[in-house]
């Protein structure tokens, strides 16, 4: 069966302008990734996994090369172009959550379906419903995120993510503000979202996370050094059922 | 974004930040609500103002001695007594004219058996309360013969009847005018004040040429006061009388000694004084309302600064420039419209207070509400711009990261 790939990108370039110096972030990448994958990216800081995931996220554009998402070539589409591929085919996952305060928890998911016009109030209300459910946050639907443990606010934050149904989720260090049983959470949940199809792109430097995922790509200086696919995806549940117990 | 998302995303904002919402709408109902309120009394005086005048007879022509303009023009140390009874045969004999008074007067204490009251005496012709669109309440007007004869008789205002006698009918009795006796023939009807507070019915109207030779013991007159044969023709009197003055004087424009004013021009005159008033109230209840936008600025600059990651997450999540510009400028305009339709309100609620306690007269013109309304949500725009341009403007990678 031929694989669709969800993001292509060859030979893709950034160079920043710092000062008189330029910069060069990214010098040359290339790799394809697949519906299905769940695809951690690891790198020491500077090596360019943040500006990486910027041009992924179509937060940022490269200076040059290719970067096709789902079929879409990302370089030449304007800046509210862009803002509609984030809203239709993306989903964030940021490191310190990013939730509105003093907003529930379906509000907060909702988010991104207030600017997709074609989806009505109900609409949005009942997708970020499901959503939560999605994510076991069901019993939690009105609560504010002050209310909420970290785990459960970045379980909202996916919630958010998977709202516009997006063919790619971006997760940055997205288990970076969590303790180890917190993290093995949630990437439990990530794994269970990969299982029922959802392509994920995870970035992060912890190296027991990043086995969790089917495919690590290294990045080192702005270049690709190693591309690895695991054999044996490590299970979080499992791992998680192992920590010992604390209170 | 669709326009009631836009609506629901800026109030959701406002109502998570009441106290402060409110606070800086406070600049913005303070600010509207007093240019509502002078534009009120603004309003208020000129129709009162006019009203009054076009009472006192809009035909009315009044001549006085001196220079109407002073300012660069020499005046005649004796221009106050410039004009006499010639001038009145020269004004009478005008075409326009319909009839002519000649008015000298004399303030001073009028006294009653044991009851005394300051009063004004005026020696006119019988003509003056035609003029002067005067009705008598009871008894009779002096006529020409009390004038030939000087007899001491009075027309006295309401004013003066009640200080003197109460209840008292006052026809036939006698009032003392500084040691001289008169006999009250007359009573008028109560005028009330007139636009500039004078109580216009403490008066005591007696035959011109007893106060003249009697009182007073002079040739001159203090003015004149006469009625165009319409309110059409005042204008052409206006005109006429000048010249026939002038030929009399052997003047010209620019230093007559006398000035001539038909009730229009009057009312020109005092309407331009109360409007210049007004502008200035306004300007000053406008600088107000100037602060309340620039509140409304510096509260958008906090909000834009405080939830520049809450801007950055809308961008990621797909908030284009353009939306993020909306939200804000929405919630500007809301903070500025919400203060406005308040401070219409409390603009009309304090209008009305103010002539609770003082008096004055107010009146709120539809038109003023609406300028009012449109300069604060002009102003919400205005000051909301900027702060809301700078948040469209953020990058989102930046913003998402902004501690």
């Amino acid at each position: 069966m031929e694989r669709k790939p969800i993001i292509h990108i060859e030979n893709l370039k950034k160079e920043f302008q710092v000062g008189d110096e330029v910069v060069r972030a990214l010098k040359g990448v290339s790799y394809d990734i697949f519906e299905g994958e769940f695809v951690t990216i690891m790198g020491a800081s500077g090596s360019g996994k943040s500006t990486m995931l910027n041009i992924l996220g179509c937060l940022d554009k490269p200076t040059s090369g290719t970067y096709e998402l789902d079929g879409v070539s990302v370089r030449e589409l304007s800046n509210d172009k862009l803002a509609e591929i984030r809203n239709r085919k993306i989903g964030f996952v940021f490191q310190s959550y990013n939730l509105l305060p003093r907003t529930t928890c379906i509000e907060n998911a909702e988010l991104p379906l207030f600017y997709n016009h074609e989806v009505s109030a109900a609409e949005r209300k009942e997708r970020a419903i499901n959503a939560l459910n999605l994510v076991g946050l069901q019993q939690r639907l009105h609560h504010m995120p002050n209310q909420l443990s970290g785990g459960q606010q970045q379980r909202v934050a996916i919630a958010r993510s998977l709202v516009n149904d997006p063919v790619v989720i971006f997760a940055d260090e997205a288990t970076g503000n969590l303790d180890t049983r917190m993290s093995y959470e949630i990437m439990g949940l990530f794994q269970d979202l990969n299982r029922q199809g959802k392509t994920i792109v995870f970035v992060t430097h912890e190296p027991d996370i990043a086995k969790m995922s089917k495919r690590t790509i290294v990045l080192r200086d702005g270049l690709v050094v190693e591309d690895i696919v695991y054999e044996h995806q490590v299970d979080a549940k499992e791992e998680l059922a192992k920590l010992p117990v604390t209170d | 974004m669709v326009f009631s998302n836009l609506i629901k995303v800026s109030w959701k904002a406002v109502i998570l930040n009441k106290m402060r919402t409110f606070l800086t709408m406070l600049g913005i109902i303070i600010g509207v609500g007093s240019v509502i309120t002078m534009l009120a009394i603004g309003e208020g005086s000129k129709q009162s103002i006019r009203s009054q005048i076009s009472q006192m007879g809009s035909n009315m022509i009044t001549i006085r001695p001196g220079s109407q303009r002073v300012g660069g023009v020499r005046i005649d140390d004796g221009s106050q007594r410039s004009m006499t009874l010639k001038d009145v045969e020269v004004v009478q004999s005008c075409m326009n004219i319909d009839a002519v008074s000649p008015i000298v007067q004399s303030s001073g204490q009028t006294i009653r058996e044991s009851n005394n009251w300051p009063s004004t005496m005026y020696g006119v012709y019988p003509e003056y309360l035609d003029i002067k669109k005067m009705e008598l309440k009871k008894g009779s007007m002096f006529s020409q013969r009390h004038i030939s004869q000087s007899s001491k008789v009075a027309v006295i205002g309401q004013t003066v009847v009640t200080n003197l006698f109460g209840d008292e009918d006052p026809i036939g009795k006698t009032i003392r005018f500084k040691s001289t006796p008169f006999q009250i023939i007359g009573v008028l009807e109560s005028k009330g004040e007139n636009t500039f507070g004078q109580d216009q019915d403490n008066v005591i109207l007696v035959p011109f040429t007893t106060v003249q030779k009697r009182i007073l013991s002079i040739t001159y007159v203090n003015s004149i006061v006469a009625s165009a044969k319409s309110e059409d023709a005042a204008k052409q009197a206006v005109e006429e009388v000048t010249n026939a003055l002038r030929k009399l004087h052997k003047s010209n424009e620019g230093n007559d000694p006398f000035s001539v004013m038909s009730m229009e021009e009057l009312l020109t005159t005092v309407s331009s004084t109360t409007e210049i008033l007004t502008a200035l109230l306004v300007a000053i209840a406008g600088i107000s309302l100037l602060i309340g936008g620039i509140g409304i600025m510096n509260i958008m600059y906090v909000s834009v600064k405080e939830r520049t990651r809450e801007i950055g997450l809308r961008m990621a999540v797909g908030g284009r420039s353009k939306d993020i510009l909306l939200q804000f400028l929405t919630e500007a305009i809301f903070i500025s419209v919400t203060g406005g339709i308040i401070g219409v309100f409390v603009g009309i609620a304090a209008a009305k207070i103010t002539t609770f306690f003082t008096q004055w007269p107010t009146i709120i013109t539809g038109s003023s509400l609406l300028i009012s309304f449109f300069v604060c949500a002009i102003t919400g725009i205005f000051f909301g711009w900027y702060p809301a341009k700078k948040a469209a403007n953020l990058d989102p990678i930046v913003a998402l990261r902004y501690e």
